[in-house]
């Protein structure tokens, strides 16, 4: 967008709509909607309190246990069902099946299996980044160029060799990519594991707050929430453009 | 190397013999800061086939842009048929050196497409889009998708779709580059034959020197970026010699070395 | 080959439905039916007309809902894709949504809207709309700048430029972005009943949950993602007949 000859940057509109939430806020059109400045302030009055850092915690800690099982089980699992094709036949049509199913209705399930606490919510979380990240790396094993692999055994690589120096560089792309998408969808996993678990981490948080009315403290923790995720999201998306360079041309 | 010489090929001055149908005035075109075409000026004479030459980014496609209203020029003007170009027109019919088809569309509405947006009813359209098709040598394709052609056969709906329209400039970018060398060179005999017959005006963009020479009634040999006319051309001699004979003529050969001779410094 | 494709299809069901007829025969937990009782429970209730009702209850702000977000999802794609300045404004709020937990803005719908129909078919809109804006506006942004250029060559006007080569060329991609909508609405109105108020599909894993009838608990869980996923497979193949041999591309998740 380039207003006046001057170009403006790319999220810089949502100024534009924090001024509009100010305004809303302070015309009191509806009590839903506090002023940004409140919830602003809120926000830097919450952000100390033991209860919020409890639930920052919380979250944190189911997000990366979950995180951390979705890929040090997942990509093993995809290389191995790119290279082997037994058990790509075998496993590909559930991976697909639990890719696209509503994986909020397991959530029931896992509450009577593994109870009401943290234990629930991480494997929710793992469950629902691993599937893609499988997908992903099975994908990145098998575009890899055959020639790539025919050069790596003329020049005697190893087995080891071949899949350090070779196969997982040529499938990081997308490995990587995979990697990106299914943390997205984690962070939307541990949410959904707070709120159906509620007494767990930002979901006790927001049972507390709009049981009494504080619209302030809701949206500060929203923002908070929000913020973290699309750092996240960008960080990623970072991370997976330096690898880019070389995707397009293997 | 001398730079910038009009030579003229045993024919007097062309400005004053013939009606210029597209003309080129102080062209410049930038990208940016990457200076395309300077100050570039070109005629193209009435009912005659102009070859444009040059090595690979030296504008040759941008060139065709500007003529046919798709891009502005930074500076200069463009008349075609004395009137000043500032968007694309009937009188004028792309064919793309990427083919630009439509992936959804089948050969026969790709074709079509022009006359569709011309608004001319759908039975005569199709009538005249399969009358294109069969020239071009895909009859029986008429309701094949591209992805179902060859590289060659995607040219050739491309070349059928520009005939199509009947405009009185063909402006051709690598229209030949991806057909197989057989078809090429019947594609350049029809294509002899059609600027005999019809009195259309082409601007045709090659990478081959043998291909310019043989089809050309003249040739304008392009410098690097930035881009300005080295050289034109004009064969004169074999032209009516029949198709046939024209590679063994002396002239043909002589020109084509005297090209490439001109050519080889930018090459090395 | 078309013969050992399938076979190991169903060697692989077989194997999966296997291990979770031991598990519940073991019992490895006093929750955990095997998989006969519980396909037992599915058909019971497939037969008594329970899950009929319940799933009447559960599609209607599932269907209502998708029908919002992709009637205004597609509007406002467009307009995104073929604006620069609605890019600028409208288009960090959809990629914001998009990385975003947005489930967590439920208790706020509850507080406005109540715990009605309303607050379900908004919850499956915040789950749906984003993906089919940034996909929608994705594919018009990047139509091959050389489509449009042939059509403004010979002589397209701007809405026949939109309507002959913007949409179709960028329908594929439109079409991934519905689809992956839906697959986002199913988990929006899944959780709208398992979190707002217990009804139709949700109120059956509700209820046989607090009486411990784990088998109905289970066949219901089974029923719908069943559901979900035979349904989203219908779309993807629709979409590959519609779309064959179209350059295809996705706009990730
Ligand atoms: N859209 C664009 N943006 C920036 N630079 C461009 C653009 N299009 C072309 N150029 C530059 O302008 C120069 C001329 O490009 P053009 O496509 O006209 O070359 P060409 O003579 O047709 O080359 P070729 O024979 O390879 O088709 C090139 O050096 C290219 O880098
Ligand atoms: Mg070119």
């Amino acid at each position: 967008m380039i207003l006046f000859g001057y170009r403006l940057p790319g999220m810089s509109s949502l100024l534009v709509w924090g001024l509009l939430w100010e305004i809303v806020g302070q015309s009191g059109l509806t009590f839903f909607v506090p002023p940004l400045s409140e919830v602003t302030a809120t926000l830097f009055s919450i952000i100390g309190t033991a209860a919020f850092q409890k639930a920052l915690f919380e979250t944190a800690y189911a997000f990366l246990v979950g995180v951390a099982s979705a890929i040090l089980i997942g990509i093993p699992v995809g290389i191995l069902m790119g290279k082997s094709r037994l058990l790509d036949e075998l496993l590909l049509p559930w991976v697909n099946v639990f890719l696209s199913a509503p994986l909020t209705a397991l959530v029931p399930v896992l509450m009577v299996l593994f109870g009401f606490g943290m234990k629930s919510i991480i494997i929710t979380t793992a469950l629902f980044a691993i599937w893609i990240i499988i997908l992903n790396s099975r994908a990145g094993v098998r575009q890899i160029n055959r020639s790539l692999v025919e050069m790596a055994h003329s020049f005697g690589a190893s087995p080891v060799d071949a899949f350090f120096k070779i196969y997982f560089w040529a499938a990081l792309p997308e490995i990587l990519g995979g990697v990106r998408i299914g943390i997205i969808r984690a962070v939307k996993g541990v949410i959904i594991g707070q709120l159906l678990i509620s007494i767990v981490g930002f979901g006790a948080l927001f049972e507390l707050y709009s049981a009494n009315f504080l619209m302030g403290h809701f949206w500060a923790v929203l923002i908070v929430l929000f913020a973290l995720a699309f750092t996240i999201s960008e960080f990623l998306a970072y991370l997976e453009r330096r690898v880019a360079y070389y995707a397009a041309k293997r | 190397m001398a730079m910038s010489q009009i030579k003229e090929e045993s024919a007097p001055a062309a400005s004053a013999e013939f009606e210029s149908a597209v003309s080129v005035k102080n062209i410049t075109k930038n990208y940016g800061d990457v200076e395309a075409l300077r100050d570039m000026s070109l005629e193209f004479p009435r009912g005659q086939l102009t070859s444009l030459l040059g090595p690979s980014g030296c504008g040759k496609t941008t060139l065709l842009k500007i003529i046919a209203g798709l891009l502005e020029p930074t500076s200069g003007t463009v008349e075609v048929g004395g009137k000043e170009v500032t968007d694309p027109g009937p009188d004028r019919a792309f064919v793309f050196q990427d083919f630009a088809l439509l992936p959804w569309a089948s050969v026969i509405r790709n074709v079509a497409f022009g006359l569709e947006m011309r608004g001319v009813a759908a039975s005569e359209r199709e009538a005249i889009a399969e009358k294109y098709i069969k020239d071009v040598g895909l009859a029986g394709f008429e309701n094949a998708y591209p992805h179902e052609l060859s590289g060659g056969m995607r040219q050739r709906v491309g070349l059928a779709r520009a005939l199509s329209v009947d405009a009185d400039v063909l402006l051709m970018d690598e229209p030949f580059s991806a057909v197989d060398e057989q078809t090429r060179r019947k594609f350049q005999e029809d294509l002899l034959a059609l600027v005999q017959n019809e009195n259309k005006t082409f601007l045709f963009v090659t990478h081959s020197i043998e291909e310019a020479v043989y089809v050309s009634d003249q040739i304008a040999i392009l410098l690097p970026r930035p881009s300005r006319v080295s050289e034109i051309i004009r064969p004169s001699s074999f032209r009516n010699k029949g198709v046939d004979n024209i590679r063994r003529d002396p002239e043909y050969l002589d020109i084509v070395d005297e090209i490439w001779a001109s050519l080889r410094s930018y090459v090395e | 080959m078309q013969n050992r494709a399938l076979l190991l299809k169903l060697l692989s069901a077989v194997l999966l439905f296997g291990a979770w007829e031991i598990a519940g025969r073991v019992p490895v937990s006093f929750a955990f039916p095997t998989f006969l009782e519980s396909m037992a429970a599915l058909v019971r209730m497939t037969l008594d007309g329970t899950m009929l009702t319940a799933y009447a209850e559960t599609l209607k702000p599932l269907a209502i809902g998708v029908a919002i977000s992709a009637f205004l999802g597609i509007a406002i794609g467009l307009w995104v894709g073929l604006s620069k300045f609605f890019d600028w404004l409208f288009s960090p709020i959809f990629i914001v949504m998009q990385a975003a937990p947005l489930a967590a803005l439920i208790p706020l719908l509850v507080l406005a809207y109540g715990i009605g129909l309303t607050s379900k078919v908004l919850v499956v809109c915040i789950m749906a709309m984003p993906v089919i804006v940034l996909n929608t506006s994705g594919a018009v942004r990047n139509t091959p700048e050389s489509y449009k250029e042939m059509g403004r060559s010979f002589l397209a006007s701007d809405l026949s430029i939109l309507v002959r080569i913007i949409i179709p060329a960028a329908s594929p991609v439109i079409f991934a972005g519905l689809r992956l909508g839906i697959s986002a609405g199913f988990i929006g109105a899944i959780l709208s009943e398992l979190k707002i108020t217990p009804t139709g599909v949700g109120d059956i894993i509700t209820y046989s949950r607090s009486i411990a009838d784990y088998p109905s608990m289970y066949a219901a869980i089974f029923s719908i993602i069943l559901l979900a996923v035979l349904f989203l497979n219908l779309l993807e193949k629709i979409e590959l007949a519609l779309f064959k041999g179209n350059e295809r591309g996705y706009v990730s998740d």
